[in-house]
């Protein structure tokens, strides 16, 4: 027994320092050179002596949701800016999506530094309810005494005036007949919708088959597009659906663009592929009608070709979670490309928000026009 | 199980009735469903009677020199039913019922939205059927009538063939329902068809720049056949601000689209609604 007491207190010991010492260094020894990372695993906040320490110190807080630390470590240029404020700048309102999210983990890198202050460019990985959502944030940071403080520079969103906004929107209900009707004389027919445009293209992550399906008829449609690839021997590979890369209720005439994705298919192995439309009655709402204002191809900070804009909500009801589509045509209108993102944000009434999804290098140059639509769920309507 | 059991004794009787035939049975020469029949036998003493019907199977003890009554319920069934009866031997006969007077017809007719102004796009088939819900397959003529908003029916006759009649026709000009009804002397089914504005087919926008954007609409939206395209019927209004471009779907309410797009600067405005594309305007500052 006398033996064994310091051999348990020798394994205490070195466990309890081994555990010191791994979640001191873990974000520290895992970082490529000019680029701080960091988890949502909790970590020891370092004095911000540096501004990675400083930025890393901001991350940590904001995963942890330590918003009272996290708001007196910056340095704030307007004073409008208010705790609450900042925290909502984070955590979102109104059952937007970034409510729902998590900041699961953060890249940052030095984008130039001096003495008296730094830029510093941040990767954002947020765990959402749709998936995961990369954002990218330039921060600036300044020298203050021993420390580093971030600038926020962000203004908060002006308060929405309380205001009255009429609607008098459209409504399609749906009334069904029951079994005991007489054979045939409520049968309805399914609305009639229609593929206007296929391509299937091969991309490092598998096939994508994309287009646009069009509500031919006079009534709204729910609508789903559906694909099988099949081989030469005329055996399906693999059938897949547009899932929620397609505006799913289609108003007459309205033009959808429509994704499916194959992933780790290559199109070498595919001899025909199997289109499959299908279109239910349903009952329906043409409100809220959202704009989709001053769009513009440009080139984001990190050399991205981007479609950009603004949402613009014309109705007087929060669209929660706008979900943005587009589609990319070449100079002979055929679709090259659709893409589609999430806005984090909830989209109030007569307010803007803006947008901006991704188009990949190699088509960039083949885009000669677009077209985007805009996905909309509301937590009145679920 | 007990069609079952019936139908097992029928075939064994029907296997035995080539050894022997001193009991003969006289089937009734017009069956009609849900009009009692009877059949005849010779010989005598008891026997057991067997019936095989499309929906029916019926076993019970007879007395042989007598008609075999059998009900209205047993023979509401048209097609071809087998009748057994055996005692020391057995004997057999089969024999057709037909189905009654036509008393309801099954009315199909589409679509049930057809676009004006196409050509055989309504179409209609009509199944006579008596009150035992047997298909009536003698020939039967049948009246279709068509009758649109406001306009003078239209009357197509067609007597069925195999128990079936049809007829196709184009949609009218005007946008309404259009009352379709087939009948066979009193007996009617009633269909409608919503005929509907085929696409847009010309758009006139205006525009006007206000304090919250530019408000454009359009012109009231009708089809090549003067007809107001439906509520809801999207249109697409595009804003073109130098390099930048803004859309709005809006639906056309009361036969007018309308949005506001918030683009600055001068913009030139246009609108598309399916094939058809609208006229162009620019509006300044």
């Amino acid at each position: 027994m006398k033996r064994a007491l310091p051999i348990v207190i020798l394994i205490v010991v070195v466990t309890v320092v081994l555990i010191v010492v791994g979640l001191s260094g873990s974000s520290r020894y895992r970082q490529t050179v000019g680029i701080a990372s960091g988890t949502a695993l909790p970590g020891f906040s370092e004095d911000p002596s540096t501004p990675e320490k400083a930025l890393a110190n901001l991350m940590i807080d904001i995963q942890r949701r330590n918003w009272e630390r996290a708001y007196s470590n910056i340095e704030r240029t307007s004073d409008s800016l208010t705790e609450q404020a900042f925290r909502e700048q984070w955590i979102g309102t109104n059952g937007g999506l970034r409510s729902f999210s998590s900041l699961e983990r953060y890249e940052a890198r030095p984008l130039h530094a001096t003495d008296a202050d730094a830029e510093m460019r941040v990767r954002l990985h947020w765990a959402t309810p749709v998936g995961p959502v990369e954002d990218v944030r330039d921060f600036h940071l300044v020298h203050r005494g021993e420390v580093w403080k971030i600038v926020w520079n962000e203004i908060p969103a002006p308060n929405l005036p309380a205001q009255i906004v009429p609607v008098n929107y459209l409504r399609w209900d749906l009334v069904s007949g029951n079994a005991s009707e007489e054979w045939g004389s409520h049968n309805v027919d399914a609305p009639h919708v229609r593929i206007v445009s296929m391509n299937a293209v091969d991309t490092g992550q598998g096939a994508v088959v994309m287009g646009e399906v069009v509500n031919e008829d006079t009534v709204p449609a729910f609508v789903n597009v559906g694909a099988t690839l099949v081989d030469a021997s005329g055996n399906a590979i693999d059938d897949e659906n547009s899932f929620d890369k397609i505006l799913h209720v289609l108003l007459p005439r309205q033009v959808s663009p429509y994704r499916i994705d194959f992933p780790k298919i290559s199109l070498s192995k595919v001899k025909n592929v199997r289109m499959d439309t299908k279109a239910t009655l349903v009952p329906a709402s043409s409100d809220p009608v959202i704009g989709v204002m001053n769009q513009k191809l440009d080139t984001d900070a990190q050399g991205h070709t981007v479609l950009h804009g603004e949402l613009f909500n014309e109705s007087g009801q929060v669209v929660n979670i706008p979900h943005v589509i587009a589609s990319f045509y070449d100079n002979t209108g055929k679709v090259v490309w659709v893409s589609d993102g999430y806005v984090e944000q909830a989209l109030l009434p007569q307010a803007s928000e803006p947008f901006a999804v991704e188009i990949p290098q190699s088509l960039a140059g083949k885009v000669h026009n677009f077209h985007v639509v805009v996905n909309q769920y509301s937590l009145q309507k679920s | 199980m007990k069609l079952l059991a019936v139908t097992a004794a029928v075939a064994l009787c029907l296997m035995g009735v080539g050894y022997s035939q001193n009991v003969e049975l006289r089937a009734p020469s017009e069956a009609i469903a849900g009009v009692p029949a009877s059949i005849a036998t010779t010989g005598s003493g008891s026997a057991t009677f067997y019936l095989q019907g499309p929906a029916i199977s019926v076993k019970r003890q007879v007395e042989l020199g007598q008609g075999v009554s059998l009900t209205s319920k047993e023979l509401q069934s048209a097609g071809r039913y087998v009748a057994v009866v055996c005692s020391d031997s057995c004997a057999d006969t089969t024999f057709f019922v037909s189905p009654a007077k036509p008393s309801s017809i099954a009315f199909l007719v589409h679509p049930s939205r057809a676009p004006v102004a196409h050509n055989d796009i309504i179409s209609g088939v009509a199944l006579p059927f008596d009150e035992f819900h047997n298909l009536v397959l003698e020939p039967v003529p049948i009246q279709f009538q068509l009758t649109a908003k406001a306009g003078v029916p239209t009357t197509h006759n067609s007597p069925t063939r195999d128990g079936i009649a049809w007829f196709r026709t184009s949609s009218g000009k005007s946008a309404g329902p259009l009352q379709v009804m087939a009948s066979i002397n009193e007996i009617t089914a009633k269909r409608v068809v919503q005929q509907v504005a085929s696409e847009a087919c010309r758009l006139r926008i205006k525009g006007q720049r206000t304090p919250k954007g530019i408000v454009v609409e359009t012109e009231p939206v009708r089809d090549c056949s003067g007809n107001p395209v439906p509520d809801g019927t999207i249109v697409t209004f595009t804003a073109k601000s130098g390099n930048q471009i803004s859309f709005v779907d809006a639906p056309v309410k009361q036969d007018v689209a309308r949005a506001t797009m918030t683009a600055k600067g001068p913009v030139v405005l246009s609108a598309a609604s399916g094939v058809a594309m609208g006229n162009e305007i620019q509006i300044g500052d």
